[in-house]
Formats: structure tokens, C-alpha cells, sequence
């Protein structure tokens, strides 16, 4: 796998800390995330990985530190802000429009993209053919991409979960994202599946050059797909390296077969 | 009328196509979600400028030039640019797994590969160093190869773009290929096709260009194929299926060949471009119409009940209908009342309104089956072909149509019965030989000339018709003399839905045996209909009720053998529900589906001396490969199940 060819940081997390009443979830987390990179955040349950997944993309606020994303540095930020800053994502559990078929689902993903309002869209004539058109035509090779024309106008709600997961990709993909954040791509898939979504995501990565953020609980799956690892336990990141250092870090070993705390 | 007439090679006919039909579609491509044309005269031109794009990288006459991969335009266009170069095509199936493919690219001493992806590319480059004559390889899809090493690979697109600029630049250049395509002859190889190999390694059987043109000129006279007919390309590039129907027709007709979008949407392809021109195996046939039923299933009770009528209005009256027998007005009345909101709006739906003729082979057909797409008023027939006939040696003509025969010999081609029971032809497209392989290609032909088909059969004395029963070498005989044709036992039993396959034993035994696959499809749905709970495919199949529900099927098949007089002997005596599916992937099936007997015997040996030793079950392992490549154990205990043979051989005559 080729790694990204700058050193370009994409994302600065710096001391985040979040905490729940007394739940401390993270405590002065700070890593980066290089452009073009595959970048997996794991853990053991409960580590905060989801928790930091939802910060950047600014559905939690953190009660201290800063995040760094595009040069910009900022405190507060609406999950739509960062959605048009260009960060998209995926869910653990799958959140489709599930009465949708796919291909709604997808085009779903272009609505911030959109210029014309819902008066133009409702007459669905000039400008607004012409969008809807160009739109269609991205959300088309994204379907060919994820090899998913057999289900393009099925309702996501009776595809199989390995599919719904894909449509879920394809959703984020539309959005053109500068980061993709994945909150564990894989959950509940068998090993063909896994499979299939390894290369979509490494494809993805090649081909448009997005820069990847995930997290995940397959090992061998992001030890195989991962430029970099940060790995949290309890709220702290106690390792950060590639693949191969951190698998041979103490501290990783000790986190995921459980030492005495 | 469009036919080969004078044309001895298909790139001669591409250039009349391109003057006669310039601006009829010739391929149709679904891209994007939109279906793309390409007239015959820009066809013509692209192939024109692939052609020179081949030459520049070195691909000379006589040379052969493998293509791995789907129905795609440009994977057509490579066979059209390397005839016209007169160098030769070799399209090999798509799901053979790299072994296979080595062994036919080495056999076939592939200078150039066609491959449709990256899965291809990968296979072609893990066994490269098995294939010295390799050049180069093009590709259509460049999704995943940016990283690749592009010394050896380049892209068809291309391929082409540098044959176009070529040509604009030198006009020598072009005078060149259109000498290449005027030298062209009929007596060169225009392509070699490997068969599946129901019997061992696979043959490269060579057809001449005239040949191919002949045989195929025929067929589109005889079905009147012509420049406005649509037929759905989807077969496999490498079965002569595909190579004559859809290519060999589609440029002696100048009809349209659509690909479809990619292997998971042909049925709604097909339902998107209502071809007029359609072929499917008798399981595909079997496929769409189980979907048919299992849906009607679930619909609603007045529904079911007027499609439940009407079908058997178009029982009764639908076959005389279709072939302009006399039927009461009553009957016409009816027949199309139920056209209009039965059988027409169910045609729409399978994509087959449109359809003039379609043609199934491959396999014995079920008489329901068979008499199902007929009674609807789908023109279906059947042929008897095989690849060293370039396809056709019988086919029904309209009008004389019978589920159990092949029909008479087609157009031109002579057929006669030798004594050991074996049918023989001599036709037009009949093959030059087998590649590099006199030893083979002597002992297939008779010494005056005629093909040995290796299929057993006979002409029907009431039609003339031409009824196969076997391959002549498996018709066996019991240990105590009674004759056994294990395929035609294994079609019986594959005509009832729960069965997906069947292999039957009995050569030099006491008595005949079956192993069985349940249909996944049709059983998955019965069990939830009736509350039936299961985890696997292997705990389904070995579900007590499962067993009891295909008992009665096989006691139905014995129930017809004693009907007859010949094979009444042959009843089967016992049967077991294989724990895995019969899959080519493991060997048991060959590419096209056929089960391969012998070799099935040697993987399940237990399981075959428990049936004949009176075990009620048996301990069995078996190694699997998976799709890509690894492999596994898979484990079971399987059931054997007796049964009561009926009439004739049974101990307590009915007589006493």
C-alpha cells in the first residue's frame, strides 16, 4: 500500500478532554492526522474511540482543548459546520433513511451540495434538471464504484447489512469529504464482507485521495489497512505509531489482554 | 437480406456492416446508470484504431491473444481487433481460478491478455512465470491497477487512443490493417474456444472463419434474424454459446448485442431492453420461474387465485395457440383475457415480452418447465449443439416443438446414428481441430469425416426427431444386466424444484443410488413458510422433514420409471441430501454446470460405500475452496434414506 506522500496535517486534535458528569471519556488526547492517510484509532470497549469520533465532527464539544482541521483552529462546531468543512462519516450502527431506496439514499449525501431550494427542486425544470443531472451523474459513479448497481433502486430497509453498510459509505462518499471518518466499518461482518470493505476503503483512499480516519476492532484488519495507529484505553492515548510499533508497544498488549489497573 | 453471403471473415463483414448498417445500433452498454450505443460505423472505427494499436505493441498474424473476463464492448471489440489483425482470439472463462487459467494460457501460448479487471490482471500476473510468451496485458477497468507496474500493462482505452493518433498520423499505417483484413481468409482459425471439460483437461477446439460464418448463416435464416433484433450478451465470452449466438449472429445479422451493466443486474437489464433474441439453460429458466412462483406465494389471495386460473387456461389452451392448432372460441376467448392480465404483464416483468425467439440447450429441459414458457406464449425451442459443431447440429424448427427431443438436424448439417448407439455429424461449422492436439483431434473424428458427438441417442420414430438419452460412455448396466442412464435419472429428479442437482450411481452395482442437492432458493422458503427453523445450508439439508419432502419426489421419479419399459430396473433404491452444494470451484461441477460423476465418487467415497454397505448414516470431510483461493474442512454426518421401489422389481408381485 503506498503511503500518503506529505507530511500535510489534515486534523490536529490538542489536549481534548471530554467528560460525561464524572465520566471522564477522554482525558488530554492530541494526535494528528496526516493528509492522504489511513489513520485508525483503536481500543479496547469503552476506550473513547467513538467519543472522539464524535468531537471532530463537532456532535460533542470537548471541556478543554482545540482541534485543527483545514489550518483552522476552533473550540465549538455544529456537526453540519463540519460537514460542509468537508467532513463526512459513517455510523456504527447503520443510519440510513431506511424506506429510501439506495440511490436516494446516496443522492441524500449531495443535498449540502445542492444551490437550487426547494421551490426550484419541486419544479424540477431548467437549473434544477441540469443539477439534479450533475448530481446524479457523481452519485452514479459512486454507485460503480462500490459495485452496487444491482441495488440501486432497492429500499435500503431489505438489503443485508454488509450492503446497507456499503450504501452508508457511498452516502458519505457523495459528500466528497477531505475526511472520512468510519466509526467500525466492519462491525458484524463476515469475513468475505470484511474483505470486500478493506478494498473499498484502501480503493477509496487511492482513487480520491480522501483522507481516512477509522475505528475498528479487527486487528488484523487495521493492522493491514493503517498508515498510522492511535490507540486509546480509558480515555488516554497511551501508544501512537505505525502498525508495527505499536503491536510490539507494552502498553497496547497490556490494554487489550487486561492487566490489573 | 443480411447474411454471409460472399464474406469469408468477420472483419470483412464488420466493414460491410458499417457501409449497410451505419448508423444501427451494434453494442448497447449500461454505464453509470445509462445505457451507451455505439453504431456499427463507429464500431468499425474503433476497432479499426484498437487494431492498430495491437499492432504497434507487437501482436502479429497467428498469434493468440487470450480474453478473460464479462460481457463488456471492449472485450468484443478485442476479439473483432484481433481477426482483423488475423491473429487469433481465445476468451477464457472469467471464474476460472488462476490454475485453469494458466493452463489454458500456457496451453494456448497466450502472447497477449485481454482482462477485464484487476481480479484478472492478479490472476494472469500470479502464474506469469508459467506463461513465457506473454507480452503484454490490457485491461478494461483501471479501477485499483494505478499502483501496478505498467511495463507489461496498459489499458484497452488506451490501446485505442494510440491506434487512433497512429492512424491520423501515418497513412501507411492504414493501408496496412486494411491489408491485413483483405488477406484475411476463410480457412484461417478465427478463434479458439477451450471446452469445459466434463472429461478431464480442457481442448482448444479451432473454428475456421468460414466456418463460423456458414454455420451461423444458416441459423439466422433459419430464425430470421435481422438488424433490428436486440439480443442480451451475457453468456460466457468463453462458451461457443455466446461466441455463435451473440457474435457470430449479431455481425452476420447486424443485430445489437447489449452487455449488461454487470453480472448482478441482468434481470433488470434484461427487463430494460426487452431483447428479441434470447437463450438461457434450462436452469436459468428453471431460476426465473421458481422467483415467479415464490413471489406469487407471498402476493395476495385474489391475485394468486386469478394467476392460478389463468395458468391453467394457458395449459390447456396456450401450446395449440402458439402453434396454430385449431382451439374452440371459447378457449381464444380466455387465452386472451388471461394475455391481457396475466401472461403479457408476467412476460414485462421477466423482460421477455419482446422475445421472438428463444432457444434453450445445455441440459434436458423439464416438461413443466418447458411447457410453462410455451403455454404463456414465449416462443422457446431447443437445440442440440456442442462446441466442436460450433453449436448447432439439431434445432427445433416453429411449429414442431416437443420438450423431450432436440428436433431434426439444422440446416445443412448430416447426422447419422452409429451401431454402438453414438450420434455423428458432419456440418459447416464443424472444427478444424483440437489445438496442438492431432492424438485428441483423431480419435473425435470417425475415418470418413463425421464428429463422434460422444452423446448416446436415437431418432423418435413418430417425429424424427433427434432424442439424446446420455453420454455414451456412462450408459451403464446394473450388476445384474438392467440398463442405467444416470443423466437421464439425475434430469428427472433435477425437474422438481427441491432438487437443485442430482448425481446418480448404479454401473456394476446391485442397485441404483442417488446423492442430492437440495435447492437453497426454494427449500429456504418452504422451511419459513412452514415454521421451520434452521442455521446452515447443511442443517437444512439435513432436516428430517427436508428428507421426508424429497423422498416423495424421488418415489415420483421411480414412479415414472416403472411407467416404461427400458429403464423400469433402475429405480433408486436409496438416496442421501449432500451436507455442501456441488460446487466447480471444488471440481465438482465442470464451469458449465454439468456434474462431474467419477470425481464426485473419489470425494465422497465414504458416503458411496456406506450406501452400498446399508448404513443409515455416514461420517464425511471434505476440503472446500473458497472464492478466493484458500481453502477449508468442512464436516458432517449425512443421513441415507431408503426407499420402496415400485412394480416390476418389486419382491411381492402385484399379481399374487
Amino acid at each position: 500500500m503506498r503511503a500518503p506522500d506529505t507530511n500535510e496535517i489534515l486534523l490536529q486534535v490538542e489536549g481534548v478532554s471530554l467528560a460525561f458528569g464524572g465520566v471522564k471519556a477522554l482525558r488530554d488526547v492530541s494526535f494528528d492526522i496526516r493528509k492522504g492517510e489511513i489513520r485508525a484509532i483503536i481500543g479496547p470497549n469503552g476506550a473513547g474511540k467513538t467519543s472522539m469520533l464524535n468531537v471532530i465532527n463537532g456532535f460533542y464539544h470537548p471541556n478543554h482543548g482545540a482541534i485543527t482541521f483545514k489550518g483552522r483552529t476552533r473550540a465549538q462546531m455544529q456537526p453540519f459546520e463540519a460537514s460542509r468543512g468537508g467532513i463526512a462519516r459513517t455510523f456504527q450502527n447503520v443510519a440510513l433513511f431506511k424506506g429510501m431506496s439506495a440511490l436516494d439514499n446516496i443522492m441524500a449525501g449531495r443535498t449540502l451540495k445542492m444551490r437550487r431550494g426547494l421551490l426550484w427542486q419541486m419544479l424540477r425544470y431548467g437549473p434544477a434538471l441540469a443539477e439534479e443531472i450533475e448530481h446524479r451523474h457523481r452519485v452514479e459513479e459512486i454507485i460503480d464504484f462500490l459495485e452496487i448497481e444491482a441495488i440501486r433502486k432497492v429500499p435500503v430497509a431489505r438489503l443485508p447489512y454488509g450492503l446497507q453498510k456499503r450504501v452508508e459509505l457511498g452516502r458519505a462518499l457523495a459528500m466528497e469529504p477531505d475526511l472520512l471518518l468510519l466509526d467500525e466499518p466492519m462491525a458484524g461482518m463476515n469475513l468475505e464482507e470484511k474483505e470486500d470493505m478493506s478494498r473499498f476503503i484502501i480503493d477509496v483512499n487511492n482513487h480520491y485521495g480522501t483522507t481516512i480516519a477509522l475505528i475498528e476492532h479487527d486487528m488484523a484488519v487495521v493492522m493491514d489497512l493503517s498508515h498510522r495507529v492511535a490507540v486509546l484505553d480509558h480515555g488516554v492515548k497511551i501508544a501512537d505509531g505505525t502498525p508495527d510499533e505499536v503491536k510490539e508497544n507494552q502498553a497496547v498488549i497490556d490494554a487489550y489482554l487486561g492487566v490489573a489497573h | 437480406m443480411a447474411v454471409g453471403g460472399s464474406f469469408d471473415t468477420f472483419p470483412k463483414l464488420l466493414a460491410r456492416n458499417a457501409a449497410q448498417f451505419s448508423s444501427r445500433p451494434a453494442f448497447r452498454h449500461k454505464d453509470l446508470g445509462i445505457w451507451q450505443t455505439w453504431t456499427w460505423a463507429q464500431v468499425a472505427g474503433i476497432v479499426r484504431a484498437y487494431a492498430a494499436g495491437l499492432h504497434r505493441l507487437g501482436l502479429q498474424p497467428g498469434d493468440t491473444i487470450a480474453i478473460v473476463g464479462s460481457n463488456r464492448p471492449k472485450l468484443y471489440w478485442t476479439l473483432m481487433a484481433a481477426q482483423a489483425l488475423r491473429a487469433i482470439p481465445v476468451p477464457v472463462y472469467s471464474d476460472a481460478v488462476a490454475d485453469e487459467l494458466a493452463y489454458v494460457l500456457a496451453h494456448a501460448d497466450a502472447k497477449f491478455v485481454a482482462a477485464q479487471d484487476q481480479e484478472q490482471v492478479d490472476k494472469v500476473f500470479s502464474v506469469s512465470d508459467r506463461l513465457p510468451h506473454l507480452r503484454k496485458v490490457v485491461y478494461d477497468e483501471p479501477r485499483g491497477l494505478d499502483d501496478y507496474d505498467h511495463d507489461r500493462l496498459i489499458a484497452i482505452h488506451d490501446v485505442i487512443e494510440d491506434g487512433r493518433a497512429a492512424l491520423a498520423a501515418s497513412a501507411a499505417l492504414g493501408r496496412q490493417i486494411d491489408e491485413f483484413i483483405r488477406q484475411g481468409e476463410g480457412s484461417d482459425i478465427s478463434i479458439i474456444l477451450y471446452t469445459s471439460g466434463t472429461t478431464g483437461a480442457s481442448k482448444g477446439v479451432m473454428l475456421s472463419a468460414r466456418g463460423c460464418i456458414d454455420a451461423a448463416t444458416d441459423t439466422v435464416r433459419f430464425d430470421n434474424l435481422t438488424d433490428k433484433d436486440v439480443a442480451l450478451a451475457y453468456l460466457p465470452l468463453a462458451w461457443v454459446g455466446d461466441h455463435y449466438l451473440n457474435y457470430a449472429q449479431g455481425i452476420i445479422a447486424g443485430f445489437c448485442m447489449a452487455c449488461p451493466e454487470s453480472g448482478a443486474t441482468i434481470e433488470q437489464d434484461r427487463r430494460e431492453i426487452g431483447p428479441t433474441f434470447y437463450f438461457a439453460p434450462p436452469r436459468g429458466f428453471e431460476a426465473m420461474l421458481t422467483r415467479v412462483m415464490i413471489r406469487i406465494e407471498d402476493a395476495a389471495a385474489i391475485k394468486r387465485r386469478m394467476f392460478g386460473y389463468f395458468l391453467g387456461i394457458a395449459r390447456r389452451y396456450g401450446e395449440s395457440i402458439l402453434t396454430g392448432k385449431p382451439v374452440p372460441l371459447s378457449g381464444r376467448l380466455l387465452y386472451a383475457l388471461g394475455r391481457l392480465i396475466v401472461y403479457e404483464p408476467l412476460k414485462n416483468v421477466l423482460g421477455l415480452s419482446r422475445v421472438r425467439v428463444a432457444y434453450t440447450a445445455g441440459e434436458a429441459i423439464g416438461p413443466d418447465l418447458f411447457a410453462f414458457y410455451r403455454s404463456i406464449g414465449l416462443n422457446l425451442k431447443q437445440l442440440y449443439g456442442q462446441t466442436e459443431a460450433f453449436l448447432y447440429v439439431t434445432c427445433q424448427p416453429d411449429g414442431e416443438i416437443y420438450s423431450d427431443t432436440v428436433g431434426p438436424a439444422a440446416p445443412n448439417v448430416d447426422i447419422r446414428i452409429a451401431e454402438t448407439g453414438e450420434v455423428q455429424f458432419r456440418s459447416p461449422g464443424m472444427f478444424v481441430g483440437y489445438f496442438k492436439d492431432q492424438a485428441k483431434t483423431a480419435e473425435a473424428m470417425t475415418s470418413d469425416g463425421y464428429v463422434k458427438t460422444g452423446d448416446a441417442g436415437f431418432f423418435d420414430e413418430k417425429t424424427g426427431h433427434l432424442k439424446i438419452i446420455d453420454r455414451a460412455k456412462d450408459v451403464g448396466r446394473l450388476a445384474d444386466g438392467t440398463m442405467f442412464a444416470p443423466k437421464y435419472l439425475e434430469n428427472k429428479l433435477k425437474f422438481f424444484p427441491n432438487i437443485k442437482e442430482a448425481v446418480v450411481y448404479g454401473d456394476s452395482r446391485d442397485f441404483v443410488c442417488a446423492f442430492l442437492n437440495i435447492d437453497p432458493v426454494a427449500v429456504a422458503n418452504w422451511a419459513e413458510r412452514n415454521n421451520i427453523a434452521y442455521g446452515s445450508y447443511q442443517e437444512l439439508a439435513g432436516h428430517p422433514l427436508v428428507y421426508d419432502m424429497v423422498a416423495k419426489d424421488v418415489a415420483e421419479v421411480n414412479r415414472s420409471l416403472a411407467e416404461g419399459k427400458v429403464l423400469a430396473g433402475a429405480q433408486i433404491r436409496r438416496f442421501l441430501i449432500l451436507h455442501k452444494e456441488l460446487d466447480a470451484d471444488d471440481g465438482e461441477l465442470t464451469r458449465t454446470q454439468k456434474v462431474r460423476r467419477g470425481f464426485i465418487a473419489e470425494r465422497y467415497a465414504p458416503l458411496v460405500t456406506a450406501i452400498y454397505d446399508g448404513s443409515h448414516e455416514a461420517d464425511i470431510s471434505t476440503e472446500v475452496t473458497f472464492e478466493d483461493g484458500r481453502k477449508g474442512v468442512i464436516a458432517a454426518r449425512v443421513k441415507i434414506r431408503d426407499l420402496q421401489t415400485i412394480g416390476a422389481t418389486e419382491p411381492l408381485g402385484k399379481a399374487a
